[in-house]
């Protein structure tokens, strides 16, 4: 990993190694190092780190922002860091200002909607979504006769069964049943849910290269360590095409992520363009979570399978990471579709575009 | 950390834009004119030696070369855009495309003053064909193993023994061949080779056409019988080719002709499924654009790479490999969804005659250019494994 000439990055990494270290982590069963991290993340301003100033937050770029979640995906980070930020920046769209402590995004799923009703109260299911139970405040994209609007609510007011992703960390059913928001307002013009799932999707793209990286990483370095019938593994070649396969996926991962976030970065609105990048990035980092992260259990053999090693911090929660905000296959029907309705003769011209 | 690999979302410039108007409007008139029928990527001939000199008129060849050679001085990203917009049109290449990819910077690089001024600006005008001798019969990816022999004579050297595979052999007017100067060390297995300009069509040469799966003649066999090369036409250090091969390699490995050979099928595949596809072909296009765009744009960062002046020899290599094992499984995937293709869609045929001709093809892309086996093992290296 190159060294991170970003502020953002640099700042956001010196706490990660200081108080989230995934070995120290593995070993804490209490999560106690939960509350000294958020602590710490709060006072350097990198929850809100997509809200301008004026609304309370930090005014960090949108590259900043996602230089941040790619290196808190490298840490397999577990606590709403990314869930605070999509919330903040999804309040932010609509000029709402983000109070303090965790929050996550309603909803989470391309499938799940949120209606407004003609009193101003938000009804509604939304399953999947990350980190409900820690959260104080929820962003709310809504669906009302006069088109999209965005709210804050009080999680308080909503009712949330508690349940765990793939990656044992809280993905939870959020049912919220005439509740009234904090603060409404309406969407900008254009702004709709597919365009918090695709934000979401890059979030959740970047969190996932960040994790292969990492399992590049500790996959190398264990196979220099461990030795089998007399040899280091790492000197077997079918281990190092292995290993070199675990890169491809790790690079074209990490390619598409930072491609789609520069995308959104330099975008004047979500268009087709950035339609390819974000749902490519998604579709791409799910794949690149599958196959990488099979080769990367293969290579540590048994020990990566335990909860004491913890390859699993990252292997696990890649996989978990691929279902927030539109799964590949929905992406891919989607991406599909928009291809076709443009016609053969115009999917070259797309993918040159970029 | 130190395992990851970066490849910044480097993006084209404005004026690569206006570069692949002009190079989209000029295949369009070469089509309209009958060159070559986009649609049919097996066409038989593919020689083309008249389109070669138009595409070398519009300068488009030889971009990146100083002007004093015939070059354009541009970027690589220029060329990058004139190389995908000439393989997505299934463009007859075949005749310039090793001389303006390959050879001609080895030129630019090695070989002397004279030679270069009279070679490079044909290469230029597109009027010469180039082929690349790196195989011998039991070598192939295994550089080192070369045994075809140059024998020191006065003012040159004589050449016995044989090439193989060698692409466009038999249209060629030269070829850049590796031969052994010296029997390899006991330190240094590479050591030995020495990389020459071969003039084809001369005494002492005879190529030999193989046929291919495909049912094309493509690559031949080229036997080398007491054939003279001057002096003058050593490139580089006698016996130090194998530092000068390197470093040709990420040139060869990260282009787009490194993920787009079969790449037409996929376009046949949106034609034949209509503006409202069901979930299952909708789904499997999704996914294959995804993973086309994803290699596009590692791709394109390496060629950004190479005009910052580096040699991003593992990047290539990762690059080429997952770029050739998806175009060799594309038309698979292809095949799998036109099951399903309307019986009734209008160019059932032309896709069917597509999938023939890309499933033949298939299985030589990932042995081109370096086998899949042996770029692993570079990339490997540059993970600190070997």
């Amino acid at each position: 990993m190159a060294e991170s000439d970003n502020i953002v990055v640099e700042t956001a990494e010196k706490i990660f190694a200081d108080l989230a270290d995934p070995q120290t982590i593995n070993n804490d069963k209490k999560n106690s190092w939960q509350a000294p991290l958020w602590q710490a993340l709060s006072d350097a301003g990198l929850p809100l780190s997509w809200v301008p100033d004026d609304l309370g937050g930090s005014g960090a770029s949108l590259a900043d922002g996602f230089a941040l979640l790619n290196a808190a995906g490298r840490f397999a980070v577990a606590v709403p860091l990314a869930e605070t930020m999509l919330a903040g920046w999804l309040l932010a769209q609509a000029k709402i200002a983000s109070p303090a402590g965790e929050m996550t995004v309603l909803p989470a799923s391309p499938k799940d909607r949120i209606t407004l009703d003609a009193d101003g109260a938000l009804s509604g299911r939304a399953r999947g979504v990350p980190f409900a139970k820690a959260a104080k405040h929820f962003a709310v994209l809504a669906h009302g006769k006069d088109g999209i609007s965005i709210a804050l609510i009080d999680a308080a007011k909503a009712r949330i069964e508690a349940g765990l992703n793939v990656g044992y960390d809280h993905s939870d059913t959020v049912t919220l049943d005439k509740v009234q928001p904090v603060t409404l307002k309406p969407a900008p013009k254009g702004f709709d849910q597919t365009t918090l799932m695709l934000m979401g999707g890059v979030a959740r793209s970047l969190q996932i290269a960040g994790a292969l990286e990492s399992m590049l990483d500790i996959s190398v370095r264990y196979s220099n360590e461990r030795v089998a019938f007399e040899k280091k593994i790492s000197k077997f070649q079918a281990v190092q095409h292995n290993l070199a396969r675990l890169a491809g996926e790790s690079a074209a991962a990490l390619a598409a992520a930072t491609s789609a976030a520069d995308a959104i970065a330099n975008a004047k609105a979500f268009d087709n363009e950035v339609y390819l990048e974000a749902a490519s990035a998604k579709i791409r980092c799910a794949e690149a979570a599958e196959k990488g992260g099979g080769i990367a259990h293969q290579v540590h053999g048994a020990i990566g399978f335990t909860m004491e090693h913890i390859l699993h911090r990252y292997s696990l929660r890649a996989l978990a990471w691929r279902d927030d905000f539109g799964s590949e296959s929905h992406w891919a029907v989607e991406l599909g579709k928009l291809v076709a309705s443009r016609g053969a003769d115009e999917l070259w011209p797309l993918v040159a575009s970029r | 950390m130190t395992a990851a690999l970066r490849f910044d979302p480097i993006r084209l410039p404005e004026k690569c834009e206006q570069l692949r108007k002009e190079v989209r409007a000029f295949l369009a008139e070469e089509i309209a004119a009958g060159t070559f029928d986009p649609h049919k990527p097996n066409r038989e001939d593919t020689d083309a030696p008249e389109f070669s000199r138009r595409v070398g008129a519009k300068g488009w060849l030889g971009m990146t070369w100083p002007k004093k050679y015939g070059g354009q001085e541009r970027s690589f990203l220029e060329r990058y855009v004139v190389t995908e917009e000439m393989r997505v049109a299934n463009a007859p290449t075949r005749r310039f495309f090793v001389a303006d990819r390959q050879s001609g910077p080895v030129l630019l690089k090695y070989a002397p003053e004279h030679i270069k001024m009279d070679i490079l600006p044909r290469i230029c005008r597109g009027e010469i064909c180039f082929a690349i001798g790196m195989s011998e019969p039991n070598s192939g990816s295994d550089l080192f193993a070369a045994k075809t022999r140059a024998t020191k004579t006065d003012g040159g050297y004589l050449i016995n023994g044989t090439k193989i595979w060698t692409s466009s052999a038999h249209i060629a007017d030269y070829m850049i061949a590796i031969f052994r100067t010296s029997p390899p060390t006991k330190e240094n297995r590479r050591h030995g080779l020495t990389q020459f300009l071969v003039k084809m069509k001369q005494p002492g040469i005879k190529v030999n056409p193989i046929g291919q799966i495909t049912g094309q003649y493509e690559f031949n066999e080229v036997v080398f019988t007491d054939h003279f090369i001057p002096d003058d036409h050593v490139l580089g250090e006698v016996d130090g080719a194998w530092k000068q091969a390197t470093s040709e390699l990420a040139y060869e490995r990260s282009g787009p002709e490194r993920f787009l050979e079969t790449y037409y099928v996929l376009t046949e595949l949106v034609r034949a499924v209509g503006p409202n596809p069901d979930t299952r072909s909708a789904e499997g296009i999704g996914r294959l654009v995804a993973q086309l765009h994803t290699m596009r744009r590692m791709s394109v960062s390496v060629a950004g790479m190479l005009q910052a002046g580096k040699e991003p020899v593992v990047e290539a290599s990762i690059v080429k490999d997952i770029g050739t094992v998806w175009e060799q499984q594309l038309p698979h995937r292809v095949r799998d969804l036109a099951a399903f293709v309307e019986e009734t869609a209008t160019n059932r045929e032309t896709l069917e005659h597509q999938l023939d001709f890309a499933i033949k093809t298939a299985p030589k892309l990932t042995i081109q250019g370096g086998t899949t086996e042996v770029l692993r093992g570079i990339i490997a290296r540059g993970l600190g494994l070997r």
